[in-house]
């Protein structure tokens, strides 16, 4: 199978790699996979408490091209959003970005569950209660 | 300094290219020399059976069997069929129990399972860490019934060569048929079928420079002899055990491929384990990263390397632009397992999931080796700074303390 050109894109200039200081308050940790089913992607968001906006975001993926490539388009698109509006970001949005293939649709299932669980990791740090989320359609 | 060609072609234990002396030798047999052999009464017909003589000789002296025990088919596979399936008919009165391992190809899984269905007891036996079956295991499965043991001659995904002589010892010791699934070792190594006291196997053309859609099941004469019971019906060619017009062009080709092995096979073997170990020395210097079965029973040209905390499939396309490897992971939604071979040697699935098998052959030159050690191991590099896994490795985190979200 052939990778989209936006794929590999993401994959050869991955976008905002890295590691942000999870014991921040403003920072939202989300760590989601498994290394035994083969991909594991940590997301993490900074958060301006003054604005509510997502300053930052880094991501670190164990995975496939596909699964480096979801992470890596979320972090572009978290950034510059507020907290609600990062919810809205949907697992097809990023199918639909990247043209994913049927088999890798996981990936983008993963992306979209990374940035939930950093958002509800945020929301703990700072005294919310976490968002309950439906369960995730594939896994 | 000789010239690097590009891309690199390190899959050779999918397939091989034809080499085109090869190539060469079958071109007649689609044109001028179309005949059928099995056509008795006119020169096409002679002209193709002569063609198919010659070729069954020189594959049968790759295995220094008699020609007449050798049988064609359309691949490896239809003949890993037609033995297991063929055996299981034509022995059914003796009975009804085939040992087999877990580490065999799908052809040979998936054919026993399929008679597991209709009531043949199946053993798969386990593996030792380096992927050799124990042979003390080997013994206690033998039961009164047990007609077949099946263990392949060397694995496709680690190289792993079996004790096959001493398997089939055993096995005749308890009465059974012995059978080898051949496909990766024929041509590589060599293989004696009467000194090691096979009574079946199966290989195949193209693994070994030769076309695809062609394959020989070798099926011993004498002490025992040996029947199968044919799976496909029809004009009763190759001996009543395989009906179906003979694949004159690919069959001749197959005789050509077998022959340049057998001539070739001791510099040819010795270059790739050189080139085999100077790959695998270099990539090993990478940290956390590991060989996958023995290293000491091995085919020269196979090398399979866990680089742990990063996921094969997106290592591999780090490089696969100008290099063709294979991995032991498959990220699919379909199937998140890893290589079931790698599970049953005991690798944890994470360990499983980050395997290149490398695979070596006639045309790969050593400037490609070292265009390879580099590539890959920039690939490595530059996929562990993306990995979480690293991080956490690096900062002394067990993985295995850590809560993993349900998958």
């Amino acid at each position: 199978m052939a990778y989209s050109d936006k794929v590999l894109d993401h994959y050869n200039n991955p976008r905002n790699v890295g590691t942000l200081d999870k014991s921040k308050k403003s920072v939202g940790t989300g760590l989601v996979g498994a290394p035994e089913c083969g991909d594991v992607m940590r997301l993490q968001i900074e958060v301006d408490e003054e604005t509510g906006l997502i300053t930052d975001a880094k991501f670190k993926t164990f995975g496939c091209g596909s699964a480096i490539a979801s992470s890596s388009l979320a972090t572009e698109w978290l950034k510059g959003k507020t907290v609600n509006e990062a919810l809205t970001i949907d697992n097809m949005d990023i199918v639909e970005e990247l043209h994913l293939p049927p088999v890798k649709i996981h990936c983008s299932v993963l992306a979209e569950d990374a940035i939930k669980a950093a958002i509800n990791d945020y929301r703990v740090k700072n005294g919310l209660e976490p968002i309950k989320f439906e369960e995730s359609i594939i896994h | 300094m000789e010239e690097l060609k590009l891309p690199v072609y390190l899959d050779n234990s999918a397939t091989t290219p034809v080499d085109p002396r090869v190539l060469e030798t079958m071109l007649p047999y689609f044109t001028e020399n179309f005949g059928n052999a099995a056509s008795r009464n006119h020169s096409f017909g002679w002209v193709a059976e002569e063609a198919v003589d010659y070729a069954r000789e020189q594959v049968a002296q790759l295995i220094n069997a008699n020609p007449k025990e050798i049988i064609f088919t359309s691949g490896a596979t239809e003949a890993i069929n037609l033995a297991i399936k063929g055996v299981a008919d034509m022995y059914a009165k003796q009975g009804n129990h085939i040992i087999t391992v877990k580490t065999e190809h799908k052809a040979v899984i998936d054919t026993c399972k399929n008679l597991q269905k209709k009531g043949i007891d199946i053993t798969f036996l386990e593996v030792q860490p380096d992927g050799l079956i124990n042979l003390e295991e080997l013994e206690k499965a033998f039961t009164p019934k047990t007609i077949l043991v099946s263990v392949m001659f060397a694995n496709n995904e680690i190289g792993v060569i079996q004790p096959i002589e001493e398997i089939a010892r055993i096995t005749h010791k308890h009465g059974a048929l012995f059978m080898t699934d051949a496909t990766q070792a024929a041509g590589k190594i060599p293989i004696d079928v009467q000194k090691t006291g096979i009574d079946l196997m199966t290989f195949t053309a193209h693994k070994m420079y030769g076309p695809k859609g062609v394959g020989a099941l070798y099926v011993r004469r004498k002490n025992p002899r040996v029947k199968v019971t044919a799976q496909i019906d029809g004009g009763g060619h190759e001996r009543g055990m395989r009906s179906g017009t003979l694949n004159v062009p690919g069959i001749v080709g197959f005789g050509k491929a077998a022959e340049l092995c057998r001539l070739e096979m001791d510099t040819e073997s010795k270059r790739l384990s050189e080139l085999r170990d100077k790959l695998e020395q270099a990539l090993l210097k990478l940290e956390e990263s590991y060989v996958n079965g023995n290293t000491q029973h091995r085919l020269p040209h196979i090398s399979n390397i866990s680089f742990k905390y990063v996921e094969g499939e997106g290592l591999m396309m780090g490089f696969n632009k100008n290099i063709a490897v294979s991995s032991g992971s498959a990220c699919t939604s379909a199937s998140l397992e890893p290589s079931y071979v790698l599970v049953a040697l005991g690798l944890d699935d994470e360990l499983a999931h980050s395997s290149i098998r490398f695979s070596l052959g006639r045309f790969t030159t050593e400037a490609q080796i070292d265009y390879t050690i580099e590539q890959v191991a920039n690939a490595v590099n530059r996929m562990r700074e993306l990995s979480p896994l690293w991080e956490m490795h690096k900062e002394g985190i067990d993985l295995k303390t850590i809560q993993w979200s349900e998958h």
